[in-house]
């Protein structure tokens, strides 16, 4: 359905978007972990304080199957439907499209009728998937200025080459592989880009075969798991240049490039470097501004693992005497201003002043969870928790922030062996550097384990922007 | 030049010169981004050259085909077929929402002109002039029927190239006026409000214009 006027949540600049109102709702993906019989859904938490039932789950869309691992999920619409190459301002922010990693089934859920009970309308089923794109297990989605473009972990068979598939905006109608020219890339996982850049980054996990029964020692200390980024020709679908990190630095995950389209540059964390357990941040950046400009990256933050004693340590690493880090999410504010690092190993969560990209500052941390630290919520000081800090979403005005603690099912066994309990937790950010955990914010999930975290109206990593700010 | 186009026929085209620049998806718009790319107000104007030569090729290649088509076939055969060409192309973007792929944002000379002529081209702009054109050759073949003056048939490609001129400077009047205000005063927050589905208003257009001409 056509609109007269743009979608109110639509924003030309990122600048513009900050200035929106504050979130009322979030969007949780819920996935069923083991044979419980509980079935995956679609978790929907109240965000507004002025609510009664606020910081709790006040809907929740069951799906008809419990075996696809919900990850990561996207809106059908965005702020890039403003660009001005071919724009389509008039279309809807309505419709979330998650995939499941484990199934290779897509669902689509409308959420206007009932903004706190999503109808699912539309499924697509992973062998129509796997014929209509050559890929499985369908990861990230992103709005992009022409339609949907999502990431896949693997092949048909479930080896490599993962990819990049499209899908129609308006009809959910799947339209094959994107890419022309793949070169030497291989492994996939998170994508995204610079839109005044025609340049598209990927990053490297491993194949549905080499995650999917959890990590593999052999493989990790092989350093057989991704350590590359790919730059690639966002117009003509080529990969124009591989940026090895190191085969030390294994699982290059969250990509997280620059809001402003002007700006060519973007962070990227590593889960794991086999050298010494540590996690990482690395920037990637265009060498100049010339049209054949080369990209480079560098090491911005190492995180050290911390000493500890292999009691307290699952059966994986009780021979490294040390808890990784294990930066499994970040995420940057929409004025290029705050990266947000969680480190799920540790329990902590940190938050870097990034307003010089090369020169990161340290402006705040907090404790929840961890594989030792077990740290509590202080709304229940006496709960030891476990899992941590994982995915993170920023609301756009960047004054909120929210995480969950589940990573991946067949993962979750290993690290937090004990049975992954999951919550989900909000942060008042402070506009100059610092943040505070919001003591009435502490959901619990009975059973399900929380993944991604959208925001009502676009937050942090669903909108892309054609625009810059003025100077 | 007025026995080939009238001068309603010229007002109209740039009329429609006018209606065609104001659509931020065919022209201004991507002036705007590409002068925030830049930082710079030339960068705008130096955008709207390219922008406003795709317009007229894509609108030349149409209305020069049709003056073409025209001394070949009798009108009543171009009137059908014009009016079918709209009527569908109004009821596909009704229903459908289209739009071609164009993803590139660093774009030189020829791939905005490139751009340019493709977003008119889809947009059937140059089919929407066709009704102004025929309408002239109506009044034309009135005045011949009526023996008030002779036309030479050859002289419709030339009427259409006039038309393209006439409409392509009005739409780049107007594109380039509105590309200047909005850089330069307004910024982009406008869009958010005052961006009007103008693909609605296109399409409805594009029918209502195929039943007038078949009454016509």
């Amino acid at each position: 359905m056509a609109l007269m006027r743009p979608d109110p949540t639509f924003y030309p600049s990122p600048g513009m978007a900050m200035q929106a109102p504050a979130e009322r709702l979030a969007y949780v993906a819920l996935l069923n972990a083991g044979n419980n019989g509980q079935r995956d859904a679609m978790g929907v938490v109240d965000l507004d304080p002025s609510s009664s039932e606020y910081g709790r789950l006040v809907g929740q869309t069951d799906f008809p199957r419990g075996d696809n691992e919900l990850h990561h999920f996207g809106w059908n619409a965005c702020s890039a439907c403003l660009c001005p190459q071919a724009p389509h301002p008039h279309m809807e922010r309505r419709y979330l499209i998650v995939p499941g990693i484990g199934s290779s089934r897509i669902y689509i859920l409308d959420t206007k009728p009932d903004p706190k009970q999503p109808k699912i309308v539309k499924v697509i089923e992973p062998e129509e998937f796997i014929k209509k794109t050559g890929y499985t297990s369908p990861h990230t989605i992103h709005c992009g200025p022409d339609c949907i473009y999502g990431s896949a972990l693997g092949s048909a068979n479930g080896d490599g080459p993962g990819g990049i598939f499209l899908m129609d905006a308006n009809t959910f109608e799947l339209k094959g592989q994107w890419e022309q020219d793949r070169g030497p890339q291989q492994l996939a996982y998170d994508f995204w880009w610079h839109l005044g850049h025609d340049t598209m980054i990927t990053s490297e996990w491993g194949t549905p075969n080499m995650v999917k029964d959890g990590v593999n020692p052999e493989l990790l200390l092989a350093g057989k798991y991704g350590h590359k980024i790919h730059i690639w020709d966002l117009d003509k679908r080529r990969h124009q240049q591989e940026i090895d990190l190191g085969a030390e630095q294994q699982w290059v995950l969250e990509l997280r490039p620059s809001h402003d389209p002007n700006k060519a540059y973007g962070f990227v964390g590593v889960g794991i470097s086999l050298k010494d357990l540590s996690s990482s941040i690395w920037m990637w950046y265009r060498e100049d501004r010339g049209k054949n400009g080369k990209w480079a990256v560098r090491k911005l933050i190492e995180i050290p693992a911390e000493p500890a004693d292999p009691e307290k340590l699952p059966p994986l690493l009780k021979g490294f005497k040390a808890v990784p880090p294990l930066v499994t999410d970040i995420n940057l504010s929409l004025d290029d201003r705050f990266l947000y690092v969680s480190c799920w190993g540790t329990g902590e969560f940190i938050q870097y002043d990034v307003s010089d990209p090369a020169n990161p500052k340290k402006t705040g941390s907090v404790h929840l969870g961890g594989i030792v630290r077990r740290a509590a919520h202080p709304s229940k000081p006496t709960q030891p928790l476990n899992g941590g800090p994982q995915m993170v979403e920023i609301s756009r005005d960047g004054k909120r922030v929210y995480f969950t603690n589940s990573l991946y099912a067949p993962w979750d066994e290993q690290i937090y062996p004990d049975g992954l309990k999951s919550w989900m937790v909000k942060l008042d950010a402070d506009p100059n550097g610092g943040m505070k955990l919001d003591e009435k914010f502490f959901v619990e999930f009975d059973g399900l384990r929380a993944h991604q975290v959208r925001l009502e109206g676009g937050d942090a990593s669903s909108d892309s922007y054609c625009y810059s700010e003025a100077k | 030049m007025t026995h080939e186009m009238g001068s309603t026929a010229l007002w109209l085209m740039l009329l429609l010169g006018a209606y065609h620049g104001i659509n931020p998806g065919m022209g201004w718009l991507f002036a705007v981004a590409l002068g925030m790319q830049e930082q710079k107000g030339s960068a705008v104007a130096r955008a709207l050259v390219p922008i406003a030569l795709g317009h007229a090729l894509s609108i030349g290649i149409v209305v020069v085909t049709a003056a073409v088509l025209g001394m070949a076939l009798p009108q009543e055969a171009i009137r059908y077929c014009v009016a079918a060409l709209l009527f569908g192309l109004g009821i596909f973007s009704l229903v459908r929402h289209y739009h071609p792929r164009w993803v590139r944002m660093q774009v030189g000379f020829r791939d905005l002109t490139a751009w340019s002529f493709l977003m008119a081209t889809a947009h059937g702009a140059g089919l929407m002039l066709l009704p102004v054109l025929l309408g002239s050759r109506t009044v034309e073949a009135a005045d011949h029927m009526a023996g008030h003056h002779h036309t030479s048939a050859a002289a419709s490609p030339l009427a259409a190239l006039l038309a393209t001129a006439v409409h392509t400077i009005a739409y780049l009047a107007v594109t380039g006026l509105i590309a200047w205000v909005v850089y330069s005063k307004f910024g982009l927050a406008i869009l958010r409000k005052a961006w009007l589905n103008l693909d609605a208003v296109w399409a409805a257009a594009l029918v209502v214009t195929s039943v007038v001409i078949l009454l016509m």
